[in-house]
Parts: C-alpha cells; structure tokens; sequence
C-alpha cells in the first residue's frame, strides 16, 4: 500500500540520536493502575429516589462496584518497535491499550507519550447507512486528516480493502456489506494514517487469509515509518509475524516482558495446563 | 528486550518522559490550542453533520425528499387546526397568522431540537469518544449544524407558505441571514451546555421534552407573546419585557419581523428594533461563547468512567 506519509507530526525533535545505541522512548508507563467504575445495577425498592437523592447530593452511588482492571504495570515502548499483548480473555489488554491512547484516566500512576497515540478503531466514525465511499472520507476525517490527504489515498485505501474486486461495493451503503468486507475497509481506512505510536486491537483476525497477510505486511510499513505498533491479539502466529517484543498480562499485571518467542513459549506452556 | 548499555539506564521513568520530551497522555489542552485544533476539525464537524442528515432518510423509499416534506406535512397540520379549524387569533387575520405561526414553529424547532441532540452528543456517542481523538466540542457543535441544515430545508416551505398567503419577496427578507446565523450561534452553546450536563447525568434527555414543551409555550410560538400579555392586566410590564426578550422569542420575532409586513416593530422587545438586535447578539455571545468555555472545562472527562 503506497500511502508513505510525510507529514507535519508533531514529534517532538530531541537530540539523542547520535549513537546507533540510542534508543528514543516512545511510550512509557509508570506503575499504571486502571480502576472502572460501574453501576451495580439497581438494588430492590426505592432505588429510584435513592438514586435521585444521590444526584443531589453529588454523592457516589451505593451500589457503585469498582473493577481493577490494570494493577502496577510499567513498561517502556522505543520507536520502531513492534509490541504484542497477549493474555486471557479480561486480562486487560484492552484497558492498557485506551489507557495508553488516552481515553481512560489513571487511578494512580502515569502514562507518557510521544505525540498522540490512536487506537486502531475508526469504526465508531463510521455510519452504515453511508456509502463506502462517504465512509472512507468520514473516517479519515475523523482520525484528523485533511481533505487533500484522503483526496490523495482514496483509491489506496479502496484498494487495499478488495472492496471493489468482486465489483462496485464502494458506492452502496456499507449496511449490505459482508462483516468480513465492512472489517477490511475498517482496518484499510484506520491504516491509511501514519500513526506516532498506533495500538491495534484484534483487528488481524478479521477478513480471509489474503487481507491479513496484507494487513501483516501494512503493519511492518507502519513500523518502518518510525512509529511504534502495539499489537492485541490471540493469534498466536499473528504475534510472532508481527512482533518482536511481547508483553504478557493476568489479571491485570504485567508477568512477562521479552523477546517473542521466549514469552509465547512461556504462555503456551501455561495455557497448556 | 536485550539489556544493551545505554545513558538512560538509571533515569526514573519521569525523567526519561523529561529528557525525551513526551507528555502525559490524555491531558486537557490550552483554550486556545483547543479552538486551533477544533478549526483544523471543521471539515469533520460539517462532513459528520451531513452524513447524519443524509443517514436519516437513507432506508426511506423517497429518500432525501423526506428534509422537504417532513416540514411541509407540519406546516400543513398546524394550517387546519389553527387556521381552519380555529381560526387567526390574537387579533391577527388569517394570512398573517399562518406565516406567524409557521414560522415560529421552524424557528423554535431549530432551538428545540439542537437541545436534544445536545443533550445525546456525548452520552450517545460514547463509541466515538472512547475510539478516537478530537476535540469534544466537535459533537455538540455538528449537531446543531445538522439542525441548521434541516432548517435550511424548512425555509423553502417557508418560503412557499409566505408567497402562498401573499407575502411576496421583499428586501427585508435578507435579514433571516444574520438572524439564522446569531440563532445557530446561540443554538451550539446551547448545545455544548446540555451536552456536559447530559454527559454527566443522561437522564436529563428524559426531562428535556418537558422543559422545552414549556419554553415553546413561554416564548409565544402559536400566538403573538406581546397582545396576550397586554390583554391581562394581572401581569406586570416588566414579566412581559422579560418574557419577550428570552432567546426563543427574540430569534422567532426577528425572524417574523423580517419575513411577514404586517407584522411590525410593536410586536418587538422594547418595541425596538435596535434593542432586538442587540438582544439577539447579546444571547449569541453569552451563551455561545460561555457555553464553549462550560464544555471545554470538562474536556479530559468525557467518556470515561
């Protein structure tokens, strides 16, 4: 996919980079801890004016049940590296990953980063009753593009997506496409950006063989381009093609840091038992 | 990773974030970097406003014909029940009174309906909060462009039940201009207001058909504000002056100013021109602006927790 992108980001120019040693941070979470906050749901009679009184008084509501979902994490992302995550389901892989971009407020701890970090999730953007072709202007929109840029890349991103290899999808309503086609323009709409540090969550396991090598090899471009890739997924193999460095975490703490293999090995051998 | 030596190896993680020039992520910018950053979205917050539009009626069989006709069939309705079945009132005749009404009716829709979406922008759309990046006011002020667009399609039947009731196209007419751009003004701070609080306490989308059901009545969209309360002698001057200079009433009379001949500076706050004008602005600012700083103040929080 030919989109290479020489943009005005916003990286900041710092000087060390005058041994090849240097490595330059890109992410860095210190003692990380994510705490949800969820409404347990209403509790027998008179929860309502209950509830009401609450509103009043600005107090947290009884039922109100807290989940700590990340517990001390700390890592250090460096430009130009690939990271997986791997983990069980509720691991909070995914709430490490928002709270990396931003989107979620540390309970304690910190999370710096270089530039603004973006998920790999334009789909929200997106609206079914549109087009394929409005939906690719919206999303790149969205994501902060200008209208030169998608001007520019629209045909790389239909392209990419193989929307329009079995005949002109692009100009009906996205509504009538296969999940598997409405997955691909997601992932080819969120990739047609060049990102700082761009976090991905799940999104190789959709479309057919085919569209996930492609999307594999988009990801090594991404990388190229100076820019760190984390990467969420229970594909194992995905992982290992992708990534060199993975993180594994349980019940919200970090267990392993290190070089792929060594790491997957490691969680296989535990989810094995 | 391969622990290679390197000059950062004692720096505490602050530090490191420090020498290396990286930020806390998720911190609220500056009031002037955030209105930078909503202008670089401004193609966003128009290209979203008309794709809401057009998602719309986009399962319907006639499609978008449905932005003209939806106004129409209303502007039809209130013509039986207010002009046949009731008869002009409030000392107005018949050809006056529709235009009036009509036009009190799209006007405050405008107002009504930025309201509600305001009061959804956030708490509706909490997948794109907490998906992407961009500034949070990008919402509530597309919102209101959507309304304004819908607007734009009711003044064409506007525009047919003036000339129908012999209203013909006169110079005046050009101030519905600046009048629809104070009023969107005013609208988006609106907007951005109910769109903070509704963040925080969803439940107000609840209540607001009931508070704007009530500011509809207050405002004299159906009959002339101003005769109703010189006809009661138990209300005070000034109830009347307050009740005419609300933001709804004052968008809808200089709108009918504009619009209708007949129906004259009299009818106006103060009985002045000048002082509606000054009115309308004086909402615009206040609201527009105090609203943007309301929501901006906010920024980090929303779609969380």
């Amino acid at each position: 996919m030919a989109v290479a992108e020489h943009t005005e980001s916003t990286r900041s120019e710092t000087p060390p980079q005058d041994t090849a040693e240097a490595r330059v941070p890109t992410v860095i979470a210190d003692d990380l801890h994510i705490v949800y906050k969820v409404n347990g749901g209403p509790r027998g009679r008179g929860s309502a004016t209950a509830a009401l009184n609450r509103m009043l008084r600005r107090k947290a509501p009884a039922g109100m049940r807290e989940v700590h979902a990340v517990r001390g994490v700390s890592f250090t992302a460096y430009k130009g590296e690939a990271i997986g995550l791997i983990g069980s389901n509720g691991s909070g892989k995914s709430t490490l990953l928002k709270a990396v971009a931003g989107l979620l407020p540390a309970e304690r701890g910190h999370v710096y980063t270089n530039g603004q970090p973006s998920l790999l999730g334009v789909n929200a953007a997106l609206m079914n009753d549109l087009t394929g072709e409005r939906n690719v202007i919206l999303g790149g929109l969205a994501m902060g593009m200008s209208r030169e840029q998608i001007r520019e890349r629209y045909q790389s991103i239909v392209d990419f997506s193989g929307i329009n290899e079995k005949g002109d999808f692009i100009t009906l309503p996205m509504r009538t496409y296969s999940s598997g086609m409405a997955a691909r323009l997601r992932f080819s709409i969120a990739a047609a950006k060049d990102h700082d540090v761009l976090m991905i969550d799940e999104a190789l396991a959709t479309g057919d063989r085919k569209f996930q090598k492609r999307s594999e090899a988009r990801i090594r471009e991404l990388r190229k381009e100076a820019g760190t890739v984390f990467l969420v997924s229970h594909n194992n193999k995905s992982i290992r093609d992708t990534c060199e460095r993975v993180l594994w975490l349980e019940k919200g703490e970090l267990v392993m840091d290190g070089p792929t293999d060594e790491v997957i090995k490691a969680y296989e051998k535990e989810a094995g038992k | 990773m391969n622990p290679r030596p390197s000059p950062d190896d004692g720096l505490s993680p602050a530090d490191l974030a420090a020498k290396y020039g990286l930020s806390v992520s998720g911190a609220r910018p500056s009031l002037p970097a955030y209105v930078r950053q909503l202008w670089d979205r401004r193609h966003f917050i128009l290209a979203f406003s008309r794709a809401k539009l057009t998602a719309q009626y986009s399962q319907a069989k006639l499609g978008q014909l449905w932005q003209v006709t939806t106004p129409l069939l209303n502007a039809t309705v209130y013509f039986f029940i207010f002009g046949l079945l009731l008869g002009g009132r409030g000392g107005m005749e018949m050809e006056d009174y529709i235009p009036f009404l009509v036009t009190g009716v799209f006007v405050f829709t405008f107002t009504q309906s930025s309201v509600m979406s305001g009061v959804r922008s956030i708490s509706g759309n909490l997948g794109l909060v907490r998906a992407l990046h961009f500034p949070r006011a990008s919402l509530p002020i597309s919102f209101s462009l959507q309304q304004l667009q819908q607007l734009l399609f009711s003044m064409i039947v506007l525009a047919v039940v003036l000339i129908g009731f012999g209203h013909f196209p006169m110079w005046s007419w050009l101030l519905v201009v600046p009048a629809l751009l104070l009023q969107f003004v005013f609208n988006s701070g609106l907007a951005m207001i109910m769109a903070r609080m509704g963040s925080a306490t969803p439940d107000l989308a609840q209540l607001m058909p009931f508070v704007t059901r009530t500011w509809m009545y207050a405002s004299g969209v159906m009959f002339p504000l101003g005769y109703m309360l010189d006809k009661r002698e138990s209300i005070p001057g000034w109830v009347a002056d307050v009740m005419l200079a609300n933001p709804a009433a004052v968008y809808m009379d200089l709108m009918r100013y504009a619009l209708i001949d007949n129906y004259g500076v009299e009818n106006l706050p103060v009985q002045s021109l000048v002082w509606a004008v000054s009115l309308g602005v004086g909402w615009a600012l206040l609201i527009g602006i105090g609203g943007f700083v309301y929501f901006w103040k906010a920024e980090e929080r929303y779609g969380r927790g």
